[in-house]
C-alpha cells in the first residue's frame, strides 16, 4: 500500500522550514510619522545585534500549515479521551463564545478596577461558587496550575505554622500520590515523607500514625486517590493529621468525582486546590492555559495571595457582605492588596481570565444540581467500563489492581498482558492509536504493575465506553495470535514509535537556524547536566 | 539481558541489590527494577565521602516513564560512584549487575547484612 501513497513518508516541516526569504503575509501601509532611527530611541543594550529570525511564509502556505498540523492532532474533538487523572471532559462550545465576547477577551490586564467591574464580580462570583464546593470559606484565583495550587497550599502552610511561632520541616504524601505533590515538597523547601497504603487502596492508618510526628507540617492527600478509590478513613486520617499539628491538604485533581456529593472542608481538609482546566473545562492538554484556584479554611485565610477580590462596601454601608443592600445600586468590587501577613504574589496580574470565564459558564449552566449529577455520571461511566473491562477476554490480562467499586477512574494492571501474552502496557497502548482512541494514562500510579489509569468522564455516551471495550479485547486477542502487531504499532499515525530516551538524553530545544550557523552552538551539549531535579513522576525502587 | 537473578548478591526488598567484598559493598539495582522502570535516561548519584542509611533514599534514577528514588541496602559511606553512567545511563538496563553498578560503599554496620534476602528470597518476593 505504502508504494501507492505519494505522500508516504512525507516529513512534517515547521513554519520556520517553510521560509522564504521576503515572503510575506501583510503589507504594512506606508509609515505616516517621521522615521526614527531605533538607535535614538532605545538604549545599546536594548538593541538587537542581528535581526530577529522570524518565519518569512504567505498567507495561505501558514493556514495550510497549521490546518495541517491540527489534522495530525489528536483531541476530543476527535474522539475518546480516557486519560486518567486528567478529567478529559468534552468543552462546550458555549463557553468558547462567551470567553470570546469583547468585553472579556479583550480586557486590558491593568484597567483599572473601576472600569473592569464586570470581570471582578464575575471573578468573586466564581470564587463564591468554588467556596461552596469545597466546603471552605476562603478562596484565592491566583495560582495557575495544579501544581502552583500544591505549592501555594505549602507556602500558606509554612506561613501558618511560622505565625505559631513553629518550624516544621516534612510534609506526608502517599506512595499513591500524583507525582507533582512530591515535587512541590521539595520545591516548597520541605522534606517528602511516604505513607503507604492499605489492601483496600487507602492510606494506611498504622503508618501514618507512626509518621504524623510533631515535625510534620502537612499531608497531602488526593480523595478519590489516584486508584479511583475514596478513602472511607477520611475523618480517622484528618483527626490523626490534626492532632500532630499539621494541615490536611486536598489535591483536587479528582475532584470531579464528588462535586455536589461530598466537600473537603467537610471531610476535614484546611487547604483544597481546583483544577479548572479539568473539572470544569477548559480545553487543556497542550500545556495551559489553566487555572488552580485554592480554597482555605479560616486559619489559614490570613495568609492568603494578595490582592484578593473583594466585594467592597459603598459609603455609609458597615457590613462588607452587604454590598448591594440599597435598592437600584450594583455592589462594588475590588483587588484588596492590604494584607500584612499574605504570603505575597504568586504571579502578575489576575491569573488566566479566559479560564475563570469558561468556567463560571460551566456552573452557571449546569448548577448545584447539574454539578452533582455531572459527578454521579462520571462514577457511573467509570464503573460501568470496570465491569466491561472485568469480562472474560480481558480481565485475565489487564486485571483491575484493586476489586472494589471505583469512583471516576480505575486502574487495571497490565502484568497478565506480559505474562501470559508477551506484550506490555505500552504496546497495547500504542495499538489503541491504530483504533482512533487516545491511549489511557499508563504506568501510573506507580505502585501497580504495568498500569493502565482509566478516566472515562460524565460526558462520553455508551456506545464510546462499549467501543472502547470492544478494542481492548480485540487488541488482546489479536496479540493472543501474534504479539508482534501490538510491539510494533502504532501504524497508521503521522510518526510511529519515538525515542523517548533519546528525547530525554539528547533534547533538541531550538530550531536549528536557516543559516546553519549559530544554531548548533546555541544548542547545550547536554542540558540534562545543569538540570537541578527534572520533572516527571517520582516514585522509589 | 534476559532476566536473571545472581546468586552471589544480597536484596533489598525495594529492589536493590548489594555485592559484599569484606568491609566494602556494591550497589546496584535488580533486572526486576530496570525493568520496570524502562530505557533510563538519567542517573543523580550521591557525592563521594556522603554517608548512606540502610533503607534511606541515596541517589535517584530517570527513565522514561518516572523519576525514582533508590534506596541504600546497607549503610555506610560512599567511596566511589559509577562514572561511566553519566555518559551512558542505559547501562543500568542493559548489564544492571556488572557495568550498571552504582556505588561503592565503606560498610559502617556489617550486621545489617542478615536483614537482608538472598536469592530465593527475592525470587519469592517477585512472585508474590
Amino acid at each position: 500500500m505504502a508504494a501507492l501513497d505519494p505522500r508516504a513518508g512525507e516529513e512534517t516541516l515547521t513554519i520556520y522550514e517553510r521560509s522564504v526569504a521576503g515572503r510575506r503575509a501583510f503589507t504594512a501601509p506606508a509609515l505616516d510619522v517621521p522615521d526614527v532611527p531605533m538607535e535614538e530611541i532605545l538604549p545599546a543594550s536594548a538593541l538587537r545585534t542581528r535581526p530577529a529570525e522570524l518565519p518569512e511564509v504567505s498567507e495561505p502556505e501558514i493556514v495550510r500549515h497549521f490546518n495541517g498540523l491540527s489534522k495530525k492532532n489528536f483531541d476530543l474533538d476527535t474522539g475518546f479521551y480516557p486519560l486518567g487523572s486528567c478529567t478529559m471532559k468534552y468543552n462546550p462550545k458555549l463557553h468558547e463564545r462567551v470567553a470570546a465576547l469583547p468585553g472579556h477577551a479583550r480586557l486590558h490586564p491593568l484597567q483599572d478596577p473601576e472600569y473592569a467591574q464586570g470581570a471582578l464580580e464575575l471573578m468573586w462570583n466564581l470564587q463564591e461558587a468554588l467556596a461552596e464546593i469545597a466546603g471552605l470559606p476562603h478562596v484565592s484565583l491566583q495560582p495557575s496550575a495544579g501544581s502552583h495550587g500544591e505549592l501555594a497550599g505549602l507556602l500558606l502552610t509554612r506561613a501558618y505554622h511560622e505565625g505559631r511561632g513553629e518550624q516544621r520541616h516534612k510534609v506526608l504524601t502517599p506512595d499513591t500520590a500524583h507525582g507533582t505533590n512530591p515535587a512541590t515538597v521539595t520545591m516548597a523547601g520541605y522534606e517528602v515523607v511516604k505513607v503507604g497504603t492499605d489492601e483496600h487502596g487507602g492510606v494506611d492508618i498504622a503508618d501514618l500514625r507512626e509518621k504524623a510526628t510533631d515535625d510534620i507540617a502537612c499531608l497531602m492527600l488526593t480523595n478519590p486517590n489516584t486508584l479511583g478509590l475514596f478513602d472511607r478513613n477520611i475523618e480517622e486520617i484528618a483527626a490523626i493529621v490534626h492532632g500532630a499539628g499539621a494541615t490536611l491538604y486536598y489535591d483536587g485533581a479528582n475532584l470531579n468525582a464528588v462535586m455536589g456529593i461530598s466537600r473537603p472542608g467537610d471531610m476535614g481538609f484546611d487547604i483544597v486546590h481546583y483544577n479548572l482546566h479539568k473539572t470544569f473545562t477548559q480545553p487543556h492538554g497542550g500545556g495551559g492555559p489553566g487555572a488552580g484556584p485554592i480554597a482555605v479554611s479560616d486559619r489559614i485565610e490570613p495568609y492568603l495571595p494578595r490582592p484578593q477580590v473583594v466585594r467592597v462596601a459603598r459609603e455609609g454601608e458597615g457590613d462588607a457582605h452587604a454590598g448591594n443592600g440599597r435598592a437600584g445600586e450594583r455592589p462594588r468590587f475590588g483587588l484588596e492588596h492590604d494584607r500584612p501577613r499574605s504570603i505575597g504574589r504568586l504571579r502578575g496580574f489576575q491569573g488566566n481570565f479566559g479560564v475563570f470565564v469558561r468556567s463560571y459558564a460551566y456552573i452557571c449552566s449546569l448548577g448545584g444540581d447539574g454539578l452533582r449529577e455531572t459527578s454521579e455520571t462520571a462514577v457511573l461511566n467509570a464503573n460501568y467500563l470496570r465491569a466491561r473491562l472485568a469480562e472474560p477476554g480481558v480481565a485475565e490480562y489487564l486485571p483491575i489492581a484493586f476489586d472494589r467499586l471505583c469512583m471516576h477512574e480505575f486502574v487495571l494492571s497490565g502484568r497478565g498482558a506480559r505474562d501470559k501474552l508477551g506484550i506490555r502496557t505500552l504496546d497495547i497502548a500504542k495499538r489503541m492509536l491504530d483504533h482512533g482512541v487516545h491511549p489511557p494514562t499508563v504506568y501510573f500510579p506507580l505502585l501497580v504493575e504495568e498500569a493502565l489509569m482509566i478516566e472515562p468522564t460524565e460526558t462520553e455516551p455508551r456506545e464510546r465506553l462499549d467501543h472502547f471495550a470492544g478494542v481492548v479485547r480485540s487488541i488482546l486477542e489479536e496479540a493472543g495470535e501474534d504479539p508482534e502487531i501490538a510491539r510494533n504499532a502504532p501504524y497508521t499515525t503521522p510518526v510511529r514509535r519515538l525515542d523517548e530516551a533519546g528525547a530525554a538524553k539528547r533534547p533538541v530545544v531550538r530550531q536549528p537556524s536557516a543559516d546553519g550557523g549559530g544554531g548548533a552552538e546555541q544548542n547545550p551539549g547536554d542540558p540534562r547536566r545543569a538540570a537541578e531535579n527534572p520533572a516527571g513522576a517520582t516514585g522509589a525502587i | 539481558m534476559a532476566e536473571s537473578y545472581p546468586e552471589d548478591l544480597r536484596y533489598h526488598p525495594d529492589h536493590d541489590w548489594a555485592r559484599v567484598e569484606g568491609d566494602e559493598a556494591v550497589f546496584g539495582i535488580t533486572w526486576y527494577a530496570q525493568d520496570a522502570l524502562g530505557e533510563v535516561v538519567f542517573f543523580d548519584p550521591p557525592k563521594v565521602g556522603a554517608s548512606v542509611t540502610k533503607d534511606q533514599a541515596y541517589a535517584e534514577v530517570e527513565s522514561v516513564k518516572a523519576v525514582s528514588d533508590v534506596f541504600a541496602p546497607l549503610s555506610g559511606e560512599i567511596l566511589a560512584v559509577n562514572e561511566g553512567l553519566s555518559d551512558g545511563p542505559e547501562t543500568i538496563n542493559a548489564d544492571p549487575y556488572g557495568e550498571g553498578w552504582l556505588v561503592r560503599v565503606k560498610l559502617s554496620d556489617p550486621g545489617e547484612l542478615d536483614s537482608l534476602l538472598d536469592v530465593n528470597a527475592y525470587r519469592d518476593l517477585l512472585k508474590s
